[in-house]
């Protein structure tokens, strides 16, 4: 179970930005809606623990995730929550199999080869384990994010505009991909976007003003 | 997947700018270290081959050029001495061991030397196989002369006037090979030796043959011991009171000067060392534009990377861990090159030995001191102090904001 309460951010005293109470239950899948400029950003980032918000709590499975020191929150991170960014950002000099094992050792687990072969296979990459990222598509690139995301096997899986520079058969088939992969993982799933064609896959939505 | 090879990955993508660091590097250590072997090679043998010798005593003239002439054989020497005073000084009580030197002569380029028993305690000198000279024109050549001039036990070769070869060649007697010493690692290695008397026979013979007179050998024999002459003589002291009276005394003697070989080298080195300081600064400069070169090529990297580190973040790494990625890669990045430069210093002064003329003062790469450990802490401590700044900006990065920016 996830929830933030009563929280608030401001960069440096300026415009203070307050997010209604949100609590996601298990396995749930979230739509986060919201324009640019209207915090979507700033609320991804205090839900992942990398933004201290001004105020508020953020609970992710019983744990306040902001009682945690420096380290912890990093170790918390890199184990329950797998972020999808809108662009993938693989690591350029290292092969997508060490993209993952860079994901698994990062987080202090071992590395599990046979985990890695079941999640490119369920995401239909396995053939391109030993490729390095510049010998990829753009579309592949963007699977083997959600890979990276989901090898750890997160309570949480955020997704942050995954479909914005996709044409509308991309998008479809990342989103179906992500709702796959949180069903697969047991991992409760949230994406943030602006996007429309987005919308009517979810029946659950957070919106920002 | 450690830290040392994500930060390996890092370096092998980019091939040109991390061999043109660990170029920069091995330049700047490979200079060092030549300067470094160098040097303590050349103190080594000078100490070496002076190490039982406190005093010498030759013609008047230069006290360096003395001492390089009659220790080392490498410049000329200052003239010659009479014998009688010579024979005087010897039987002075402060001196424990006088060794008689008579220069003047080579074989190919290779100084023959007279002297007398005492040269052999004072090297220690033993032989391979044969013997010590002991008769007229019995000679003892050192290991090296053997090996390069191919000579054996009972060859015969004529020694040349002068102390270079093409000079005019003593045609009338000629040397018997009588032993070869083992190796002393010092400058007998390179020498040939012999009596006294031989290398006077050398230039009396065709003195007397040249004249075709009939002598009283009695009185010629007489004549020629009161008008000999030797070209130095090595000294070493009963006890350590004579350094303050003996040189004294011998400088006070018309035509004699003494040099000490211990002040003399340190004249040398001081003498050099403004040579030595000059290539120093220099390698040292290489060595801070290297360190520049390796902290661009981090500090851009990183610049690039910024959001592949924000990533490593968000996947778990601690801020401790991209701080020390970052100084992995400057430290495999000069490690490598300091190592290279070490092999490289070692190389470059194996063939720059390969190539000397003096035999006296050979220079090798095959020897490893201990200080070259410094060398490679130097190394170290370029990487670290060229990785700092970027390492810095990697753990303080504010990672929400790089990964806001997109």
């Amino acid at each position: 179970m996830i929830s933030i309460k009563s929280v608030a951010h401001s960069y440096n005293g300026t415009a203070k930005i307050t997010f209604k109470d949100w609590q996601i239950n298990e396995g749930e899948q979230w739509l986060l809606l919201g324009g640019s400029g209207s915090g979507k950003t700033t609320l991804l980032h205090i839900l992942t623990g990398i933004l201290q918000p001004s105020n508020g709590e953020v609970n992710i499975e019983q744990t306040s995730i902001y009682q945690l020191s420096a380290k912890e929150l990093d170790q918390f991170r890199g184990r329950k929550i797998g972020i999808v960014f809108q662009r993938p950002h693989l690591i350029k000099s290292l092969t997508i199999e060490e993209n993952l094992q860079l994901a698994q050792s990062l987080a202090n687990l071992p590395i599990d080869n046979h985990r890695i072969e079941e999640v490119l296979t369920s995401l239909a990459m396995a053939d391109k384990k030993k490729a390095y990222p510049s010998e990829l598509s753009q579309g592949q690139l963007q699977r083997v994010s959600i890979a990276r995301a989901v090898i750890n096997k997160p309570a949480l899986l955020i997704a942050d505009e995954p479909t914005s520079s996709l044409d509308d058969k991309n998008a479809e088939a990342v989103l179906q991909l992500l709702m796959e992969q949180s069903g697969l993982n047991q991992a409760t799933l949230v994406v943030a976007t602006h996007d429309q064609r987005v919308k009517d896959a979810f029946t659950h939505t957070y919106s920002l003003a | 997947m450690n830290a040392v090879k994500i930060s390996w990955k890092n370096i092998r993508f980019k091939p040109l700018s991390s061999a043109l660091n660990i170029l920069l590097i091995a330049f700047g250590t490979g200079i060092l270290t030549i300067l470094l072997l160098a040097s303590s090679q050349i103190e080594d043998k000078l100490n070496s081959n002076s190490k039982d010798i406190d005093l010498v005593v030759g013609a008047k003239g230069s006290p360096l050029q003395l001492i390089l002439s009659s220790i080392y054989y490498i410049d000329f020497p200052t003239g010659n001495i009479p014998l009688k005073e010579a024979n005087e000084l010897s039987k002075n009580p402060y001196v424990k061991r006088a060794v008689p030197l008579a220069l003047g002569d080579n074989y190919n380029g290779v100084r023959i030397v007279g002297t007398d028993s005492n040269y052999i305690s004072l090297y220690g000198l033993t032989t391979q196989s044969g013997k010590l000279w002991s008769a007229d024109l019995e000679a003892t050549i050192g290991e090296n002369v053997a090996k390069e001039q191919n000579l054996k036990i009972g060859d015969k070769f004529n020694g040349a006037h002068g102390l270079t070869e093409n000079s005019d060649v003593h045609k009338e007697n000629a040397y018997t090979v009588v032993g070869i010493l083992a190796r002393q690692g010092n400058v007998t290695d390179n020498l040939i030796l012999t009596n006294v008397a031989s290398v006077w026979k050398m230039h009396e013979e065709a003195h007397e043959h040249a004249e075709g007179e009939v002598h009283d050998h009695e009185q010629e024999e007489a004549d020629a011991m009161q008008n000999r002459e030797i070209t130095a003589l090595l000294i070493q002291y009963r006890s350590p009171m004579s350094v303050a009276m003996f040189p004294r005394m011998v400088n006070e003697m018309t035509s004699l000067q003494s040099a000490s070989p211990a002040m003399e080298s340190t004249r040398l080195f001081s003498l050099i060392g403004v040579g030595v300081d000059t290539l120093q600064y220099f390698a040292g400069l290489i060595m801070l534009i290297a360190a520049i070169s390796v902290f661009v090529n981090l500090y851009n990297s990183l610049k690039e990377r910024s959001y592949d580190l924000a990533i490593m973040r968000t996947l778990g790494a601690s801020k401790i861990k991209l701080f020390m990625m970052v100084i992995l890669e400057g430290l495999i990045l000069t490690v490598i090159g300091t190592i290279v430069g070490l092999a490289l210093g070692h190389l470059a002064l194996q063939l720059i030995g390969h190539y000397q003329e003096s035999s006296q003062a050979k220079l090798t790469g095959m020897i490893f001191i201990p200080n070259e450990i410094y060398i490679f802490l130097a190394g170290l401590g370029i990487g670290i102090f060229a990785a700092i700044i970027p390492a810095l900006q990697a753990y303080k990065s504010n990672i929400s904001k790089i990964l806001a920016k997109n």
